[in-house]
């Protein structure tokens, strides 16, 4: 047995104070948000900082509830009960998240099974074209985007949001690279047993590559509820605003209510956090494999 | 009988490239539509005068946008921002992630997983929550950055962190690490994890210290993780906008390409939407992350 050196064991601790250092460091902001949105204004301005509310407070979320208010939803003519507009806000952040979710698997889980695993005219082409694609920054085409968005009749609507999010080529990467774990002797054998193209991919490869998917899930989620500058160039409503760039907007307005920003902060957070931590697994899973060859 | 078979293998290989495409086709229409054209339309657009409200393409100027660029002291300001951030910012991510992932990546499976969401949590935050929150600890007055620095006797007087030009742009790089290095991270503790073992303990039993075993056995084989982490460490730093728009507004010394392409195309008043320029400086922006791109990896080629 290697007995390790008390020159090593000192590094070790110093190491693991370090990280802990640092940790504080990376929760603070979360904990700053949190801890704000629930403090008194005297507390928030007070010359040194109050670490820990003596009273918590309401006052904020009721303001930031009360100052402007939306329909819960609108569907052409059809709209909901009206709501506080963060509420709103959080209703069309989760709409749009989800959609964009949802189109994005199916697409690329089909996409990518193709890449994998058929042989085509052009599949190397459009592979290399899929690679230079995911190197360019994706804000560069937002303003081309934003005009044909406006000639589809799309601008300052969700969907102006959720379509190039569902193009972006990362999801068909991601998920060529699952589907080429998939053993070609399977699909072989299915073809043999007469199996059509769409039950082959709805039985052997989609369970197949069900980590895949949910990887690729999480990460859109997620991303798709923190891009913050598409949102601000293709929404112009109030009514249609994510919670991002509702809270964006608040801070515009009014720089001097931390409270209020604390609140809408909490509100935009905390939601996307309690995903983040539930789905972690697949979201490592997904960002590691997403590199791999990259 | 060679005839009909090779008909008969064109004819699967037909209806193979035929399904293929019908798999393909939902994905393409995406991305086609709405990645592919763009860039072709901000390609073209770059090189005319189109404005906000200039129907159709605008009137072809040739690259009088690109020479024009040159001569933008604006521009040129906030390209040297961007430089210094990307400067900056990748190789301290790098280090820093490498330096993290390797203290944690022993440790037991709960506790690991613990640290390793903590340096993601900025990440999940989103941009503007995490950006609203700096502010208010960069504050002048109400900031807990000053009052730390104070009792702690760094600074003696309070530091207007974000309207003063010595620091406003070195506090954005310093957010911009924070939500940065979380996905670095969780890369770079898969790929010690994936080190070959044997290899280790062979250099281990012919005397090596830990220092040789990391540089001499390990970084070789993490170096695809490095390259993709340079690179997408790069493109993020170019591409960074809500943290300016939402701090400094690129003042104080904070503009940087991304910001002015944005400012250009919706915000310049007097000239508002000048969709053309913007594009210009968009495709120059690509060409430089191109190169750059390019270089990470024909350095690590060589290694």
């Amino acid at each position: 047995m290697k007995i390790a050196s008390p020159r090593t064991r000192a590094y070790k601790v110093v190491c693991i104070i370090i990280l802990i250092i640092l940790a504080i460091f990376f929760m603070f902001p979360l904990y700053w948000i949190i801890t704000g949105a629930f403090k008194t204004s005297q507390e928030i301005y007070a010359a040194s900082p109050v670490w820990w509310p003596s009273e918590w407070t309401l006052n904020n979320f009721v303001k930031l509830f009360e100052k402007r208010s939306a329909p819960l939803f609108q569907i052409g003519s059809l709209a909901g009960p009206t709501v506080p507009a963060a509420i709103r806000w959080l209703v069309n952040t989760v709409f749009m998240a989800v959609v964009a979710m949802l189109l994005t698997c199916i697409t690329a889980a089909m996409a990518g099974y193709a890449l994998a695993k058929k042989c085509f005219v052009g599949r190397a082409l459009l592979f290399s074209l899929i690679i230079c694609a995911m190197a360019l920054p994706k804000q560069v085409i937002l303003i081309p985007l934003l005009k044909e968005m406006s000639a589809l009749n799309l601008y300052d609507t969700l969907w102006a949001v959720i379509f190039p999010t569902v193009g972006w080529p990362f999801g068909v990467f991601l998920m060529k690279q699952f589907s080429e774990g998939i053993p070609g002797e399977i699909l072989e054998a299915a073809r043999v047993d007469g199996a059509g193209e769409v039950r082959t991919f709805a039985t052997i490869v989609m369970p197949m590559v069900k980590p895949g998917i949910g990887a690729l899930a999480i990460f859109t989620f997620i991303n798709s509820w923190n891009d913050y500058f598409m949102q601000l160039v293709m929404l112009s409503s109030n009514a249609n605003f994510t919670i991002s760039l509702g809270i964006a907007t608040l801070q515009g307005e009014t720089t001097t209510d931390t409270g209020l920003l604390m609140a809408g902060a909490a509100l935009a957070a905390v939601p996307i956090i309690i995903v983040f931590l539930i789905f972690q697994k697949y979201f490592t899973q997904g960002i590691t494999m997403g590199a791999v060859k990259g | 009988m060679a005839k009909p078979k090779s008909s008969m293998s064109r004819t699967l290989a037909r209806r193979e490239t035929i399904s293929a495409y019908l798999f393909l086709l939902p994905s393409l229409l995406f991305f086609v539509g709405f990645v592919i054209i763009p860039m072709v339309i901000c390609i073209i657009n770059s090189l005319t005068d189109a404005s906000m409200y200039t129907k159709g393409l605008g009137n072809f100027v040739g690259l009088s946008n690109f020479i024009r660029l040159w001569q933008d002291s604006t521009f040129l300001g906030a390209l040297k921002n961007t430089f210094i951030i990307v400067v900056v910012s990748v190789p301290v991510v790098c280090l820093f992630s490498l330096w993290v992932s390797s203290a944690i990546y022993k440790l037991k499976g709960p506790i690991l997983s613990t640290f390793r969401c903590i340096f993601y949590l900025p990440v999940v935050t989103g941009s503007v929550a995490v950006t609203v929150v700096w502010k208010w600890m960069y504050n002048n007055y109400t900031g807990v950055f000053n009052y730390v620095l104070k009792s702690l006797g760094i600074i003696d007087q309070n530091i207007n962190w974000l309207g003063d030009s010595r620091y406003a742009l070195g506090c954005i790089i310093l957010i911009l690490l924070t939500t940065s290095v979380g996905q670095p991270i969780v890369l770079y503790v898969s790929a010690l994890g994936n080190v070959d073992q044997s290899l280790v303990e062979a250099a281990q039993v012919d005397g090596a210290t830990n220092l040789q075993v990391f540089w001499r056995i390990k970084w070789p084989q993490m170096m695809p993780t490095t390259l993709y982490i340079l690179v997408i460490t790069t493109i993020n730093s170019f591409q960074c906008f809500a943290l300016i728009q939402l701090l400094t507004s690129g003042g104080s010394g904070t503009n940087t390409v991304m910001y002015y392409i944005y400012y250009t195309a919706f915000k310049l008043t007097e000239q508002s939407g000048h969709f053309g320029y913007a594009n210009a400086m968009g495709v120059m922006l690509a060409i430089f992350i191109g190169l750059l791109s390019a270089l990470q990896f024909k350095l690590a080629e060589e290694k």
